[in-house]
């Protein structure tokens, strides 16, 4: 515990040194805000509140931002200590990979959790400002921020185990912009492809489901947009989607989180200084 | 029981074989050099030593402990060649992270840094150090909860002749207080001076392994005897001892160590025509070039 402790403060006073608090705030806080200032559509004509139609539109920005974010803090973890030469002196004090690895994600998901807070708190109270039904939509907001930070410890872990595989920072930054490209935006466009192409068939009510829930971020906007009514109105969301429970894809979210900082810790093990 | 017990170890990478068949102890208290060329495997010994990588057979113990093990590194300090550290962190900021690592009061900090001559640094990021003040707070790192073992890697590369003569000071305080300490170094003439027993790698042998007064005798180089002589009787000098005229006050001899004393009695039945003598024993650097030959040839 003291050792997870020890890291983690060094990270985050690392973190608060490199800029990267101050820039994944920044980030989350214009893209929330400048999101509120565009989203002051006509939610009357929806029967919904304010808020939830925001939580609507941060889920889309999150799935794009969180796992950006989370990935461009974690590619340096290990392949920065490597390529500094810092790693084998590390390793011979009394603290074990495991809570290395577990205290620099401690700092960098305090930084995350930090920054999604500040921007959804901004879009929040512009939302709260201008519709007093607003107050409806905290608990989606409630289950956006808490599924946020497990969408960023999933890439979070995903970012460290690519950091530990690639010998240098430069090869691990690189993979990991080819990692983000390939989980949330060619992975759509391609199961897009599918339904498109299968026109109602076999592979769109039988296997396009699995394959959403399969994608972290896919089952985390599928859980943010269906879970509660306000939002999934919003967003008119329907159609195969609707098949899989709320339930089932904050499952697969939890477990990408749990799974992904597995993978890295099993990625650290083998590295040698 | 030897702080440092390695029995039998050998390591390759792929089919180059780095380390054969090394047994080598450290006790409490004892300052151990470990010399050999670049690619000698002295890297590696400290590399299995301190648990970084795996030996292929052999045992290595540290108190009892084996390496790598919790206890061992508890129990064991590293300063590593050419040291490095995050460049944003500040001297005192990466010292706590140590501290914090080993179960010390992070207070230690400042105090740490006073003692290798950092103090006013403290405050300053180590991006902004030259060499000597990395190694500084790598040495201060090693210092931290008063090791039982110290390995320390080419520890005085990068440091001024005074800055080395305060860190053998402090490495004599720690071997007086019962640290072993296994030290790697190319400078031989400051390791001659500041160890106790010197071990000597080969191609991954261990081909010596004694205190250097020890090794001297075996390696049985020729002794030198450097006679100064009155300006008119150099010529003379260099014929009756058998000498060599070097300049045209000085006549050089050299000798076994076994003869020595015969030798010194003819030149002192000598008298007047010398004026000083002066016996030159093998440098380190002839019975490490000696040893190392040896092991080559093997």
């Amino acid at each position: 515990m003291t050792g997870i402790a020890a890291i983690a403060i060094c990270e985050f006073k690392i973190a608060l040194r490199n800029r990267w608090v101050a820039i994944a705030v920044v980030i989350m806080a214009l893209f929330a805000a400048v999101l509120s200032a565009a989203g002051s559509a006509p939610s009357g004509e929806l029967g919904v509140d304010k808020l939830s139609l925001t939580v609507a539109s941060l889920t889309s920005l999150a799935v794009y931002l969180v796992p950006l974010v989370a990935l461009l803090m974690a590619f340096d973890a290990i392949s920065g200590e490597q390529e500094r030469g810092t790693l084998p002196l590390l390793l011979t004090y009394p603290v074990s990979r495991l809570e290395i690895l577990l205290g620099k994600f401690v700092a960098h998901l305090g930084t995350l959790a930090l920054a999604i807070a500040v921007g959804y708190a901004i879009a929040a109270l512009a939302a709260l400002a201008f519709d007093g039904e607003a107050v409806q939509g905290l608990p989606a907001l409630a289950r956006l921020y808490l599924t946020s930070l497990l969408l960023g410890a999933a890439f979070l872990g995903l970012g460290y185990a690519i950091s530990a595989v690639a010998a240098r920072p430069g090869a691990a930054a690189g993979a990991a912009i080819a990692a983000w490209l390939m989980l949330i935006v060619l992975y759509d466009l391609a199961l897009l492809a599918g339904v498109v192409a299968d026109d109602g068939g076999a592979f769109t009510r039988s296997v396009f489901p699995w394959l959403l829930l399969a994608n972290p971020a896919d089952a985390f906007r599928l859980y943010n947009l269906a879970a509660s009514e306000g939002t999934s109105a919003a967003t008119g969301l329907g159609g195969a989607a609707q098949t899989i429970s709320p339930g089932l894809a904050l499952v697969s979210v939890a477990a990408w989180s749990v799974i992904a900082i597995g993978l890295a810790a099993a990625a650290f093990r083998s590295v040698k200084p | 029981m030897p702080t440092l017990t390695l029995s039998q170890v050998t390591k390759s990478f792929r089919d180059q074989r780095a380390l054969s068949d090394v047994t080598l102890s450290v006790d409490a208290g004892e300052r151990v050099a470990l010399l050999g060329h670049n690619g000698a495997g002295k890297s590696t010994l400290m590399k299995i030593v301190l648990g970084l990588i795996a030996a292929d057979s052999g045992t290595i113990a540290i108190l009892g402990s084996p390496q790598g093990s919790p206890a061992a590194r508890r129990a064991t300090s590293y300063l590593p060649e050419n040291v490095a550290f995050h460049p944003a962190l500040t001297g005192l900021e990466q010292l706590r992270l140590y501290l914090r690592l080993r179960g010390e009061p992070v207070g230690q900090a400042v105090d740490l840094l006073e003692r290798v001559g950092l103090g006013a640094a403290g405050r300053r990021r180590i991006g902004g150090y030259s060499k000597g003040m990395r190694q500084r707070v790598g040495l201060a790192q090693a210092l931290i909860g008063r090791p039982q073992l110290l390995v320390l890697d080419e520890p005085t590369s990068g440091l001024d002749p005074v800055s080395r003569r305060d860190f053998y000071s402090i490495l004599d305080d720690l071997a007086g207080a019962g640290t072993a300490i296994l030290l790697s170094s190319h400078a031989l003439t400051e390791v001659e001076a500041q160890t106790d027993r010197i071990a000597i790698l080969s191609n991954g042998l261990l081909v010596a392994n004694d205190s250097l007064a020890s090794l001297r005798r075996r390696a049985a180089l020729p002794i030198q005897v450097q006679i100064a002589t009155r300006p008119d009787a150099v010529e003379e000098v260099a014929r009756r001892v058998a000498g060599t005229r070097v300049n045209g006050t000085r006549v050089e001899l050299t000798c076994r160590h076994d003869n020595k004393l015969t030798r010194l009695a003819e030149v002192a039945g000598l008298g007047d025509l010398v004026e000083d003598v002066e016996i030159v024993p093998p440098s380190l650097e002839q019975i490490y070039h000696h040893f190392s030959k040896a092991g080559a040839a093997q």
